[in-house]
């Protein structure tokens, strides 16, 4: 049924312009189209970042926020000198220093600092291993979603504090109920990240790696993990801001003497001690630290991520 | 026409074929029973080893679908695609290149995924890479690439696959021209170096006239084979060539005579 033409003339053209190639001058050196290819290759290719002078870093990423922080005090110290409330329920930014002083002293800050940031961190580990496969089971077996996918997004939304009175009953005042509350906020954050990581997967890669012979676990491995990667770390990420707040929760009702004292726990003893000073120094703890290790860790991976697949366009 | 049950690619590596790729009256349909749609019509075509062919049409004639019928992406509803030398290499529009990795390591994954030893890969990845004249970019990133060099690195990945077919699917058709132009030398070079064969699907004919040894024609709505013309001009070729141009007339009148008939019904 595939008739056959035949490109008449074509070919006698292509009799008459025999060898005319060689006549024409052609020049058709592979040396020649290496040339042109070269020239075509330097004029296209983007030019390497440059690197941001240390100052210009200095004055455009470090200064701003010292002098935000820096205005925060004065108006804080403004509004103690104006007396709007008195000492003990408004102490000053001094009063506050002077809490840290006296713990840096004693030489109990970093051991309320360490209490908190290793039960968040071991917290956060196992909310990984358990996340990371519920999601993946989520992301690529439809039945699974359909079964747990809405129940893990509305699990984000309830507030971990509400699972204290429940872990509590079952576990005691021990650290499991510590970990039960942190792996309840964490693991449907990371969980969802790698959903919408899997599911933000441009179908082409898939293809391409199907064409190059990537099947089942060698797909899930060398495709799909890595392609991923991006929204999964920003899942890791939000699964972090959750296990820090969910520990909080966890610590400010979970009292034991056989439990360490984290962060939660010293404000609550400040608290029954009327300390408002101290209760105020540990809100600036707990938000240092969270804040410290998303700058120190999951930002600059995010951002190295990001910037090594040319997803991130530098804002001048 | 055989039955539905072997519509699958056969990937036959042992038979001594004399063909690349044979397509015995191939159809495909979308959509469920009942409101079924043609898309492919009793399409039989043989490309013999070594050779290079490009398909035309307009849109709509199924050419995409065809090639991922033969790459295996999806399954003919009728008729049987016969690959004899294995899993063919397949070259999207878009690159597909993996942004994760670099140029270098795009390649030693289809190495690696091909079974090539670890030790093997990195020297085997530099020479594709030097064969589509880009030694030096083994360590760049995607994103550092410019089109062209970008399309060079997905040649050079769909070449470490070290298939006896190559698919190609319009895969110039993003560049500029002089970038296209370029690669269509290098297509040219590296075709006639490795012996590969080709089955090019575009819509652009002076590229298909420019590249090919046979150019076949698909009318569309449904793809069936129209005709077919064989392309004796010598290489080098160039795009402006007057023999390009005087086939590439001819055969795009042709396909508007087809086009218009779909105006007529």
């Amino acid at each position: 049924m595939a008739s056959s033409e035949t490109a008449a003339t074509a070919a006698e053209e292509k009799d008459a312009d025999a060898g005319s190639a060689e006549a024409r001058g052609r020049p058709d050196s592979s040396g020649d189209l290496a040339g042109l290819e070269a020239g075509l290759d330097a004029l296209d290719s983007g030019g390497g970042g440059d690197r941001v002078p240390v100052g210009r870093v200095l004055l455009t990423r470090v200064l701003p926020p010292i002098v935000a922080i820096a205005l925060v005090l004065t108006a804080w110290q403004l509004t103690y000198w104006a007396e709007v409330q008195p000492d003990y329920l408004l102490p000053s930014p001094g009063d506050v220093g002077a809490v840290f002083a006296e713990m840096w002293r004693e030489g109990t800050l970093l051991e309320y600092i360490w209490t908190s940031v290793s039960r968040g961190l071991l917290g956060f580990l196992i909310a990984i291993a358990v996340g990371t496969p519920l999601g993946l089971l989520v992301a690529r077996v439809k039945l699974v979603r359909a079964a747990i996918g809405p129940v893990l997004t509305g699990l984000q939304s309830l507030p971990s504090i509400a699972w204290v009175p429940a872990a509590i009953i079952w576990f005691g005042l021990t650290n499991g109920t510590i970990y039960a509350v942190v792996l309840l906020g964490a693991v449907p954050s990371i969980a969802n990240g790698i959903v919408a990581g899997v599911d933000q997967i441009p179908p082409l890669y898939l293809r391409a790696g199907r064409m190059l012979g990537a099947r089942g676990l060698s797909s899930v491995r060398f495709v799909l993990l890595p392609a991923a990667l991006p929204g999964y770390l920003a899942g890791l990420k939000q699964g972090w801001a959750f296990s820090w707040r969910s520990l909080m929760a966890a610590e400010l009702i979970v009292h034991s003497p056989d439990l360490g004292t984290g962060l939660g726990q010293l404000m609550e003893n400040y608290r029954t001690m009327q300390n408002m000073s101290g209760v105020l120094a540990t809100i600036i703890l707990i938000l240092v630290v969270g804040v410290a290790i998303d700058l120190l860790f999951f930002s600059p991976l995010e951002r190295r991520v990001l910037r090594s697949r040319g997803l991130l366009a530098r804002v001048s | 026409m055989t039955l539905a049950l072997d519509s699958t690619v056969d990937e036959d590596a042992t038979a001594e074929a004399d063909y690349a790729v044979r397509f015995a009256h191939v159809s495909k349909s979308f959509g469920r029973p009942g409101k079924q749609q043609l898309v492919l019509d009793d399409i039989s075509l043989d490309v013999a080893p070594g050779e290079f062919v490009t398909l035309i049409g307009a849109s709509g004639c199924g050419k995409s679908t065809l090639l991922n019928l033969t790459a295996g992406l999806d399954a003919a509803s009728t008729g049987r695609i016969s690959v004899p030398g294995g899993r063919p290499a397949l070259m999207f529009q878009e690159h597909a290149l993996f942004p994760w990795l670099t140029a270098g390591r795009n390649i030693e994954l289809a190495l690696r995924l091909r079974g090539v030893p670890k030790a093997e890969r990195r020297e085997e990845a530099e020479r594709l890479l030097s064969l589509v004249r880009l030694n030096g970019s083994y360590g760049k990133r995607v994103h550092e690439l410019s089109g062209g060099m970008r399309q060079r690195v997905a040649l050079a990945r769909a070449l470490a696959q070290d298939s006896q077919l190559l698919l190609m699917d319009e895969p110039f058709a993003a560049l500029d021209a002089i970038t296209r132009d370029v690669l269509h030398e290098e297509l040219t070079r590296i075709w006639s170096e490795t012996g590969v064969s080709v089955l090019f699907v575009t819509h652009n004919v002076r590229e298909a006239v420019r590249l090919a040894q046979r150019v076949v024609l698909l009318s569309s709505r449904p793809g069936r084979v129209v005709t077919e013309w064989r392309v004796d001009i010598e290489h080098p070729r160039r795009i402006e060539d007057a023999e390009v141009s005087a086939l590439s007339v001819e055969i795009t009148e042709r396909l508007r005579e087809e086009i218009r008939r779909h105006g007529q019904q």
